[in-house]
């Protein structure tokens, strides 16, 4: 990039003021996104119904977390639940079996993702594109198979009457109140270490690997240890997601597992739109509102998820937001 | 250890059988991606399919297995080719990503539906009566139908090699895989050939969903968990070669099969740690190129 701005010091000027306007703006627009953002979380609860919340924020961090692997990274995993409901059993686990405080059986639950985001990471990045969304849907049913044997993760049952414990030692979760803003906290500190990562000198070099990787090579990064940290951070943060959501639940199930729950995912990140900073959030809130409404009707479930990614592979691939920022990019542009 | 011979054979018999729906299978998806570039990953959904159009022949319209056999493959290329016309068409110029979340989004319609209609118990399809029974071999019971299914379903991806490797019509199959544009520009309808290659490959899972019913229950969710294993199956073979898929089909099965008797916890998941070894070792798969 350095050298192109020495061979033509003009053009390159333009462009970067161009970018750098562009940049401001963008930071901009985020800034009051955050604001709208967190103003209406601290104040859904006096409205909406605070178990649909916490199920739609645990979905939304997951979400985002696979969002930085995807929109970021470029890698599309088709094995996310494993990180998600793993987590979700070990932090059941400990909290139900070994009496552990929730803040420390989310820790577990999140440590145990991270363990295994490094094992399938290191055997996922092997290879890229498409052969990279088989092999992690192939070892995430792998994992779906060792929670179905394992004698910790009760079977089709499923560890249920996980105690929420009381977080720290002071504040009690039983009320649901308490609850909401202990997840909303983690949701907070969830999205913005993505935020901030996206955005470090890391986050730059993960988008110049996803847009044009043999020349990140060429440039001298090593590409597979970028990839692999990626992989890692997004297990981790999806093991956060997904310990936090056993606990607010008090259930650790094989929804959680199954690759259903990795398709899901996928979906979420498809609707609100991939690669952008809201996107998931907003694809985690509809797809959990859509599922609540349309509870009885089970089967259908999975017909109107299918007719969603269709639809949106067709005609609406950058989403929800994708469309709002390519709508305001266009305004700016105009003035 | 003591070994068992009848209990080993059975094992190994099953492998075999279910190393025939690993062949066919990831045959079609091989054959589906070198040309289309696109993972199917409604193939499952698609055998499904096919299992359901033998069983709805069979009881709603009393036309029996060997009907089933030549129509059900008809009848899922017909639908192959109206999913490639109306969807798949406007996704070659994007990011492969697309394509396999397209056909998951329609394995989830599918799947849907079906267990919408069917429910998720099984429904038994009886065999047709020339292939009940069996054979005793001495040292095991072979019965008719499984060994029927094996040989059937070796002849069909032998022939489909011999057709895509040995002839003409395949030539220009392969060269297309390499190089369409430039086939093309030598007159070949390339759009009409991509059609008929997706209906090809579909038309086999329904193939395979016809050879699955009598020994299988013809269930919504058949195909779902199947065609995982058949992934992991592709990335162990490698999509390059024909014949490496059905090699890794039907070998990966007797593994199978031979895991099962050996060791039971782990016939699972056997195969997919086959694929973690094989990545460490050789990442472009047994039979890929780089």
């Amino acid at each position: 990039m350095a050298t192109e701005s020495r061979t033509d010091p003009k053009g390159a000027d333009a462009v970067s003021t161009l970018a750098a306007r562009d940049e401001v703006a963008e930071a901009r627009y985020h800034r009051v996104g955050f604001i709208v953002l967190f103003a209406l979380l601290v104040v859904a609860p006096f409205v909406l119904y605070p178990v649909f919340l916490m199920k739609a924020l645990c979905f939304a961090l997951f979400a985002c977390a696979f969002n930085l692997l995807l929109g970021f990274g470029g890698l599309l995993s088709f094995g996310h639940a494993m990180f998600l409901g793993m987590a979700g059993y070990v932090s059941a686990h400990a909290a139900k079996v070994w009496g552990a405080p929730p803040e420390l059986a989310i820790l577990a639950g999140t440590a145990t993702a991270t363990l295994l985001g490094v094992v399938a990471g290191f055997i996922a990045i092997r290879r890229q594109g498409i052969y990279f969304a088989m092999i992690t849907l192939a070892l995430a049913q792998m994992v779906f198979f060792f929670c179905l044997q394992a004698p910790f993760t009760g079977g089709e049952d499923g560890i249920q009457g996980v105690p929420r414990g009381v977080l720290f030692g002071v504040i009690p979760l039983t009320q649901s109140f308490a609850m909401y803003y202990t997840v909303l906290a983690i949701f907070a500190i969830g999205f913005f270490l993505i935020y901030r990562i996206i955005h470090s000198p890391f986050g730059q070099v993960l988008k110049a690997i996803r847009d044009n990787e043999p020349r990140a090579v060429s440039l001298g990064y090593r590409t597979e240890r970028y990839k692999l940290a990626a992989f890692v951070m997004s297990a981790a943060l999806a093991g956060l997601a997904g310990a936090t959501k056993a606990i607010v639940f008090q259930l650790a199930s094989l929804t959680d597992v199954h690759w259903g729950m990795s398709g899901e995912v996928v979906l979420m990140a498809l609707v609100g739109g991939m690669g952008t900073v809201f996107g998931p959030v907003a694809g985690a809130f509809i797809l959990v509102a859509m599922e609540s409404y349309l509870t009885e009707l089970s089967a259908w479930v999975t017909v109107v998820q299918g007719a969603i990614f269709v639809a949106c592979v067709l005609a609406f691939r950058r989403g929800v937001i994708g469309e709002l920022e390519a709508f305001l990019r266009r305004r700016r542009n105009r003035n | 250890m003591g070994i068992s011979v009848p209990a080993l054979m059975g094992q190994l018999l099953i492998g075999l059988i279910n190393g025939s729906f690993y062949a066919l299978l990831s045959l079609g998806l091989a054959v589906i991606f070198g040309l289309l570039n696109i993972i199917n990953f409604t193939h499952g959904a698609q055998y499904m399919v096919g299992a359901f159009v033998a069983w709805f022949l069979l009881n709603k319209l009393g036309l029996g297995y060997w009907w089933a056999l030549l129509l059900v493959p008809v009848v899922l290329a017909v639908f192959g080719v109206v999913i490639e016309r109306l969807m798949l068409k406007h996704l070659y110029k994007l990011d492969h990503l697309y394509g396999l979340l397209l056909t998951f989004g329609l394995a989830l319609i599918l799947e849907g539906v079906f267990t919408h209609q069917f429910g998720s118990a099984g429904l038994p399809y009886s065999m047709p009566e020339k292939l009940m029974g069996g054979y005793n071999l001495g040292f095991m019971f072979l019965p008719t139908y499984r060994a029927w299914v094996i040989v059937a379903s070796l002849v069909i991806c032998l022939g489909t090699w011999f057709l895509i490797e040995r002839t003409k019509l395949g030539s220009y199959l392969r060269a297309a895989t390499e190089n369409a544009p430039l086939v093309q520009a030598f007159g070949v309808n390339v759009p009409r050939m991509v059609t008929l290659t997706y209906a090809f490959g579909v038309g086999l899972a329904g193939l395979a969903g016809v050879f699955a019913a009598p020994i299988y229950q013809v269930s919504p969710q058949m195909g779902s968990s199947l065609i995982i294993v058949v992934f992991a199956v592709v990335v162990i073979g490698g999509m390059g070669s024909i014949m490496g898929s059905i090699v890794t089909g039907f070998g990966l099965g007797v593994i199978e099969g031979l895991t099962k008797y050996f060791y039971p916890e782990a016939s699972n998941t056997v195969i997919f740690v086959i694929m973690a070894i094989v990545l460490m070792v050789r990442p472009q798969g047994l039979f890929g190129q780089r």
